[in-house]
């Protein structure tokens, strides 16, 4: 789950890491009431949505005052903001933080993410800060610093300090910096984070160290355990589709294509649009209805995939472990029945009792096709797509 | 001889009496497995189903002799579970839960004795064919035979058997690993278990995207593996930046991609198909 910058700069601030005065403004109302608090010369006004790239795509403008604060909030609020993250529709901005303006001196990155093979976090430092950090990984490396977090102890200063020294930091800012980094790891753990990036880590002219840019993922597997930090989900940002399916449960990633894709199990749901692909097709959707799917399961599955304007046929592939065929047969039957599909579906089942399944498909006189492997199923439906 | 698990193994259930747990215990014994008995805290000096249940695993262990445990405890609970088999000199642990919090997962795989081998977590389990079961991959579809299976996907698991089957090549060890981030054995283990078994003749190989193990697995048999391998990634259409269900399916940072570990499996020599339906076909190639 993501959270917006201001949420989670108030997460790092809660843990000890600086971050500069602001708020959250939802009208240019309120943006002129922070701005007139903030008192500085200059204000920042930013907008929040959950995707990056948001100053190159015009979303974060410098106000000299409350006045132009306000005329600024105004404008950004209710804009599509396009970055090269939003895709092409780009994202509504319905929310804005409002910020003191700071001298700057310097830009850093300070990142924590989980290292898979290390099978811990692990601290990211580099003096290319404001930038985007993947470029840096890949055109010079050698500019990125790394610690492992220890999975029990966490980051040591010892680490902490050779990352601070290794940013070139002056000797007085070297404690401080210290500080930040541990807290920032401290926070990782604390709130189950999968992701915390800082960028840039900014050092102003007099000295101090504070965090102006703030992006976090929460493990969603953990979110049983911080409530509070579930309340922070804004539904906005997320694919009205993909909201609904988490309702009931299922794993649904919306795509561009024509062919909804209804499977059991993630790696054969994957393969599933890999084949239609393969096959010429392109595929709407990405539907796991887990292992242990249900009648209920498949009915509210296929209300999903229906609710897609875009979807011209269906495509159903099953591999009946634990689901046995003859259920997911008689949730299909009940499911297209009652939400009048009209759509071709294509059916591939394998496993526990799929003579019994196919049967009743068969009886059922409705407009399924049945196909004996993935790969005919896969043709089947990319040729009743086209034809619709 | 197969891996990991066969006539000698001892099953030990951690979570029996719940559903899943009750139902898989059943299929296991059905097929054949050794089920001593379950462990449920607070449920310890019951029966259930005719086993014995027992607060601990360490009680368990001292009462039954189980060498083996498989783990249905909810996410929450499960790490410390993953745990508590180890410390009670379990040697192999399958955890099939799915949705453990990754930390819980980091801090479990820093404390678990590496004599101690962990399947998983949210993998299907493993089978040996004819022999035993632990886990939930379905029997009926599988066949005793000289192929190795190692996947990150449970379905495909299951599709990859039944075209072997189909096709009529039996199975030695069919493993998922799991599909999440941090997992206890990696492909990597399994191609070196399967190496060393006299009983399979050549491994399929499940990768999908996220990750590095399929790379590192590819440079592990570029190194030697001296058995054919049949590969295939899932996800080469996934969009970057999305949790494809699993955890860890997840083109993050422009790493992990298919194409990448695609590649790097074909350069070590490995059958890589582009679509899932040509396993079974590419293995009937492989093995010549």
């Amino acid at each position: 789950m993501k959270v917006h910058e201001y949420q989670a700069k108030a997460i790092l601030s809660q843990h000890g890491v600086p971050i500069p005065d602001g708020e959250v403004a939802f009208t240019a109302a309120e943006a002129r009431s922070v701005a007139e608090r903030l008192g500085t010369e200059v204000v920042v006004v930013k907008a929040q949505i959950h995707a990056g790239g948001r100053g190159k795509g015009g979303g974060v403008k410098l106000a000299k005052g409350p006045a132009e604060a306000e005329r600024i909030a105004g404008e950004l609020l209710g804009m599509q903001l396009v970055t090269h993250q939003t895709g092409p529709a780009g994202r509504r901005v319905g929310r804005l933080l409002v910020e003191q303006g700071l001298d700057i001196e310097r830009e850093l990155y300070l990142g924590l993410v989980l290292d898979r093979a290390a099978g811990c976090p692990v601290v990211m430092a580099s003096a290319a800060g404001g930038v985007d950090i993947e470029e840096v990984a890949a055109a010079t490396p050698e500019r990125i610093l790394r610690e492992l977090s220890h999975p029990t102890a966490g980051l040591s200063p010892y680490q902490a300090r050779a990352l601070a020294f290794g940013l070139g930091l002056d000797a007085t800012q070297v404690g401080p910096a210290v500080k930040l980094m541990r807290s920032l790891d401290a926070a990782f753990r604390a709130i189950d984070a999968t992701l915390i990036e800082i960028n840039p880590l900014v050092v102003t002219r007099d000295g101090r160290l504070l965090a102006l840019d703030a992006k976090i993922t929460l493990d969603d597997n953990a979110l049983f355990r911080h409530k509070a930090l579930g309340e922070l989900r804004d539904l906005t940002e997320e694919e009205p589709l993909e909201v609904e399916a988490s309702k009931d449960a299922l794993n649904y990633i919306k795509l561009d294509g024509k062919i909804g894709c209804m499977v059991n199990g993630a790696g054969l749901a994957m393969a599933t649009m890999d084949i239609i692909k393969l096959s010429g097709g392109e595929p709407a959707n990405f539907l796991d209805v887990g292992g242990g799917a249900n009648a209920t399961q498949i009915r509210n599955a296929f209300r999903i995939l229906m609710s897609d304007p875009c979807v011209k046929a269906v495509f159903i592939n099953i591999f009946g472990g634990i689901l046995r065929c003859d259920v997911l047969a008689e949730g299909v039957i009940a499911a297209v029945t009652e939400l009048d599909v009209q759509v071709p579906v294509v059916i591939r089942m394998e496993g526990t009792n799929v003579e019994q399944g196919r049967q009743m498909l068969d009886a059922s006189g409705l407009n399924f096709t049945t196909a004996a492997t993935m790969a005919e199923a896969a043709n089947e439906v990319v040729r009743l797509a086209a034809v619709a | 001889m197969a891996i990991l698990i066969d006539t000698t193994t001892r099953l030990l259930v951690q979570g029996l009496t719940g559903r899943e747990g009750t139902f898989h215990a059943k299929q296991a014994a059905a097929y054949g497995t050794t089920v001593v008995g379950g462990v449920t805290p607070g449920k310890g000096g019951t029966t259930h189903e005719g086993w014995p249940i027992f607060d601990t695993v360490v009680g368990a262990v001292e009462a039954t002799g189980g060498n083996t445990s498989l783990i249905f405890v909810p996410p929450a609970f499960a790490a410390d579970a993953v745990l508590e088999a180890a410390s009670a000199g379990v040697a192999l642990v399958v955890c099939v839960t799915e949705g453990i919090p990754t930390l819980d997962m980091a801090r479990t795989l820093a404390l678990v004795d590496p004599s101690t081998r962990l399947i998983g977590p949210n993998c299907p389990g493993v089978i040996s064919p004819g022999r035993s079961k632990v886990g939930i991959i379905p029997g009926h579809i599988c066949r005793e035979g000289r192929v190795g299976i190692v996947s990150r996907s449970g379905t495909l698991t299951y599709e990859a058997i039944h075209q072997l089957t189909g096709l009529g090549l039996g199975q030695s060890t069919c493993i998922g690993i799991g599909g999440d981030p941090l997992i206890g054995t990696s492909f990597v283990d399994a191609l070196r278990l399967f190496e060393g078994d006299d009983e399979t003749d050549a491994v399929v190989m499940i990768g999908e995207i996220g990750g590095t193990a399929e790379e590192e697995a590819a440079a592990f048999i570029r190194e030697g593996f001296s058995k054919p391998v049949v590969g295939f990634i899932a996800g080469q259409t996934a969009p970057p930046g999305r949790r494809m269900g699993h955890a860890g399916a997840i083109i993050a940072g422009g790493k992990g991609t298919a194409g990448e570990k695609m590649a790097a499996l074909t350069a070590a020599g490995v059958h890589v198909v582009q679509s899932p339906a040509d396993l079974g076909q590419a293995m009937v190639g492989a093995l010549g």
